[in-house]
């Protein structure tokens, strides 16, 4: 269960249509809850297709695919799946990647989960040392032109880069028994 | 090392790709990528150095923005085995021009040749066809190679996986370029896209 913060128009709403401007056709994921949103309109999209992962990684390599077959994708993820993509990253170096990943952050801004704080510290880290350019969105109404220079930077300019939804965006998870 | 009645790596791959028409073809990081080399360099080639266990992946990628064209990966039983939860990513998607065959020598050749789970307990056909691959299977003759030579020319009927017991014999390495932009806009280039 997450309190979110209430905006007019939801922002993962916002970073759906962003995605369909950019043409985006490849999305895949592994679920988080600040994420379900958007994975839902994914899944329930014409133009793009939401594909279920085992393992972040495996994203990546996916969206290597993706753009030797023409297509551009964005890979959703939460901060732990950051570490289980590392040696993959790799890929998105060698190939010169339009790639982008936006990443739900755990383990900062009032956690309760501490199993989740030493990967959420290290998320930042890991991508800049990867040479992945990380850009931050912690309020709702920064999140489109945030993602929207993301897009703009990863696709237009071949930069890859990393969108850090923050969890004071997402709101705490609560756990309740 | 050599057991009778094993496959040879390199008829295998040059069989696979003898009448390959527009397929592309991902070989795994180490050997499987020279075989593909040894059986002549192509423009829709995607030769991998490194990413273990993301091969069967950038097949998915590729098969799913190129519904039309055959995508064949190649690749060994220690990559597949580092990415065998791919198998269950193709198997949800199921991707109908996708075909993935693993050459299976059942040890790790590039690192000294230490034996693999392949070799003891594993049945990466069993994983496959429990991933939702509904045609997987076994390969131990040429002539089976060729009916999946032939099958994989098919983009309505997959995804198909297979797995061939080859001879564990080390070959000489057949060099491909190891520029990864390099093969990447090359593929990009024979389906007509231009460099950004």
């Amino acid at each position: 269960m997450h309190a979110r913060a209430e905006t007019a128009a939801s922002w993962p709403e916002e970073i759906f249509s962003i995605l369909q401007r950019f043409e985006v056709r490849q999305v895949p994921y592994v679920p988080d809850a600040g994420h379900s949103e958007l994975i839902e309109r994914v899944l329930g999209s014409s133009s793009m297709r939401g594909i279920a992962l085992t393992t972040e990684e495996e994203g990546v390599a996916l969206l290597a695919g993706a753009w030797a077959g023409g297509q551009r994708g964005v890979l959703l993820m939460q901060s732990s799946g950051v570490g289980n993509c590392i040696n993959m990253l790799s890929l998105v170096q060698i190939f010169r990647l339009p790639f982008l990943t936006l990443v739900t952050m755990r383990g900062e801004w009032g956690e309760f989960n501490p199993w989740q704080v030493p990967m959420g510290s290290n998320t930042q880290g890991i991508l800049e040392l990867s040479g992945i350019k990380v850009l931050r969105a912690s309020r709702p109404d920064e999140v489109r032109e945030v993602v929207e220079a993301g897009a703009a930077q990863a696709y237009n300019a071949c930069t890859p880069t990393a969108v850090l939804l923050s969890q004071r965006l997402i709101g705490a998870k609560v756990f309740t028994k | 090392m050599s057991k009778a009645n094993l496959l040879d790596r390199r008829a295998v791959v040059s069989e696979l790709l003898r009448d390959r028409k527009g397929a592309f073809a991902i070989g795994g990081l180490g050997a499987s990528t020279y075989d593909i080399a040894a059986a002549g360099d192509h423009d829709r080639n995607f030769y991998l150095w490194g990413g273990m266990g993301g091969a069967v992946m950038i097949g998915l990628g590729l098969a799913l923005a190129q519904p039309t064209l055959p995508v064949v990966v190649i690749t060994g039983d220690g990559e597949m085995l580092m990415g065998m939860g791919s198998l269950a990513t193709v198997g949800l998607q199921q991707p109908k021009n996708l075909s993935i065959i693993v050459l299976d020598n059942e040890a790790y050749g590039e690192t000294g040749g230490q034996t693999s789970h392949t070799g003891g307990t594993a049945d990466l056909v069993g994983v496959a066809k429990a991933c939702g691959i509904g045609d997987s299977r076994a390969i131990s003759t040429m002539a089976e190679v060729e009916a999946f030579a032939s099958s994989l020319q098919d983009v309505t009927a997959g995804p198909r996986f297979a797995s061939a017991k080859i001879d564990g014999a080390n070959l000489e390495r057949v060099l491909s370029s190891r520029d990864g932009t390099y093969i990447v806009n090359r593929i990009r280039g024979s389906i007509g896209h231009t460099p950004i």
